[in-house]
């Protein structure tokens, strides 16, 4: 029961959001779409769900064609960022909302409703109303009720963007097992490279309504296909055509032919991590990330010539794709 | 603390003055004569039909204006189309316009002058002068409520929860029952209560399209009008007693209506 995006195209009056995408979601996988805001990432959810039409292209939920349906026919599970609850239905009412539209007996949503409720870890709550709820609870509420009609597939719009970040760390944590137990097709939009890499098996990559990279988390990592990937993934420095990792800049006190000299001129202590600032030689900053004791052992401190060596590092462009270790 | 106090003082005897007082006073004059008086005044014939009338003008009126004011929100608020802006201020039209201007207006358009009027009597209607006149004069000063009053609440509750519903499997009519509905409530509640209290409320308009026949198109505002010419002050007094307690019902009901939990 998989998800297929076929060369889908959507604009806004002169705004291209999505540019001929092709997407596949494997069954039981739990995707996300990753991108900077107006990537076209919320919008190709939504051409999924049938919230938004496509101005071409197909959308195939477990083989079927779904393009022309409305949302009601589609068999999916949508949850928003900002809740989209019920506001003057009580927790159990919006978890009941899809099963009394398909008329189920009374007895049958009490029960349906009860498990959901247990599943998402809120079964003292189903009087409450959502204004009694944090937000947390409210976007575990809103789960609850997009799986009650036992969706094909679940679509999640940033579900926890509006949540801080404590709250946000839990949820994901506990998203992940979710999917682990109840394996429905998923598919995640986010535009926090730290939740797509934790949370899904698969990451879809987007830039300006088109797909840059599609790929598993590490792949994403280690094997960026542009500098647009590489440089969204995680931490980079640039240095001309030369991208390097922050933790692959390697300090050492002594000059071994392959370093360049640079001098120290900030350190930020960030618990385990330590992020140093330095300048080379030649005028251009950069900044390594080295552990407390790498630090403590360096003896670091702003001021100091140190000797820099990149373990690894790339260059897109005209060498797309091939990578320049500097060992 | 002096600042708070006159301020206080300032405001609440500005409603004492110019609201409790005149009301109260009604209130006073109207039993100054015992309540047979009052009792003898209400069963007047022409006093009955005109609190009939009123009434029946102001359901059709409110019900009238709540459907079409609820689409005309719907419609104002989620779409864009050409002619919005216009549209947009053509609807305070009848706030901005005298009811006595709006009640001419509506005389010469079904006046028996007119090809339209002419046209309608010849198939048997007449709307000057009689019942329909008045209801559509009472629709045209009170319109504006309900869609005033609905669209910043649709502005605000916004598209997520209908969207939401229609992927749990909802119709658009079960989405507009279940969710905008319940969602826009008070905003409905309010502007129906400021158009029943227009409707009943109304004079101007109604003055001039209805002619006045007592007995058959006095509504209880002219009734208190026609009563104080002829110097009939405990019926005057009476149906204006009515007249506010129509009002402060219809107050009552809505704030008994209002959700409990939500916000």
């Amino acid at each position: 029961m998989g998800i297929t995006a076929h060369r889908v195209s959507k604009r806004f009056g002169d705004f291209v959001a999505l540019d001929d995408v092709s997407v596949e979601a494997p069954t039981g996988s739990l995707t996300a779409l990753l991108g900077p805001s107006g990537s076209g990432k919320s919008t190709l959810l939504r051409v999924i769900a049938g919230l938004e039409r496509p101005d071409s292209g197909e959308i195939f939920i477990a083989d079927e064609d779904k393009t022309r349906m409305p949302p009601q026919k589609r068999g999916v599970g949508f949850v928003f960022q900002h809740y989209a609850a019920f506001k003057h239905m009580t927790v159990f009412e919006n978890v009941a909302f899809g099963l009394k539209i398909r008329k189920y007996p009374k007895a049958v949503i009490r029960k349906d409703v009860h498990e959901l409720l247990e599943l998402v870890q809120l079964e003292g709550f189903a009087n409450r109303y959502p204004s009694q709820l944090s937000g947390g609870q409210r976007q575990r509420m809103a789960l609850a009720r997009a799986l009650a009609v036992e969706p094909e597939v679940l679509l999640l719009d940033e579900p926890f963007g509006a949540l801080d970040a404590r709250v946000r760390q839990e949820l994901r944590a506990w998203l992940r097992r979710l999917h682990d137990d109840i394996h429905v097709t998923t598919i995640l939009v986010t535009h926090d490279q730290e939740e797509a890499m934790e949370v899904a098996d698969r990451i879809v990559l987007m830039n300006h309504g088109t797909i840059e990279q599609v790929g598993d988390p590490q792949d994403l990592y280690e094997h960026p296909a542009s500098e647009f990937v590489m440089s969204f993934v995680g931490p980079v420095n640039r240095l001309g055509d030369t991208f390097v990792r922050p933790h692959d800049v390697e300090i050492q006190l002594h000059s071994n032919g392959s370093t360049s000299e640079a001098v120290v001129d900030h350190l930020v202590y960030l618990g385990f991590e330590v992020r140093v600032e330095l300048t080379l030689n030649d005028g251009r900053g950069l900044w390594a990330q080295v552990t407390r004791e790498d630090a403590r052992q360096l003896e670091l401190e702003p001021g100091k010539i140190v000797h820099v060596r990149m373990v690894h590092s790339k260059v897109f462009g005209e060498q797309r794709k091939s990578s320049l270790p500097h060992s | 603390m002096i600042a708070r106090l006159s301020l206080r003082v300032l405001a609440l005897g500005y409603l004492a003055l110019l609201l409790v007082f005149p009301v109260s006073m009604i209130f006073v004059r109207t039993f100054g004569n015992g309540i047979g008086a009052v009792w003898e005044a209400v069963i007047q014939p022409d006093a009955l039909h005109a609190l009939w009338l009123t009434l029946f003008v102001a359901v059709i009126a409110v019900s009238a204006n709540t459907v079409f004011g609820i689409a005309c929100a719907m419609v104002l608020v989620r779409q864009n189309f050409r002619g919005k802006a216009v549209l947009n201020a053509i609807l305070d039209l009848p706030l901005a316009v005298s009811p006595v201007v709006i009640g001419l207006a509506l005389l010469l358009i079904y006046g028996l002058t007119s090809p339209v009027g002419a046209w309608l009597a010849e198939a048997g209607i007449r709307i000057v002068f009689s019942t329909p006149g008045i209801i559509l004069a009472t629709i045209f000063v009170s319109l504006p409520f309900v869609v005033r009053e609905v669209m910043p609440v649709l502005r605000e509750i916004g598209t997520e929860q209908e969207q939401a519903a229609s992927t749990l499997g909802a119709s658009s009519l079960q989405t507009f029952r279940l969710v905008t509905l319940p969602a826009i409530r008070s905003g409905v509640a309010y502007g129906i209560v400021l158009t029943m209290a227009r409707a009943i409320g109304e004079f101007g308009a109604v003055s001039i399209i209805s002619g006045k026949l007592s007995g058959r198109t006095e509504t209880l505002t002219i009734y208190v009008e026609s009563s104080f010419q002829r110097f009939d002050i405990v019926g005057c007094y009476t149906a204006s007693l009515i007249l506010a307690l129509i009002a402060i019902s219809t107050l009552l009901l809505t704030n008994l209506t209002k959700p409990k939990e939500e916000y």
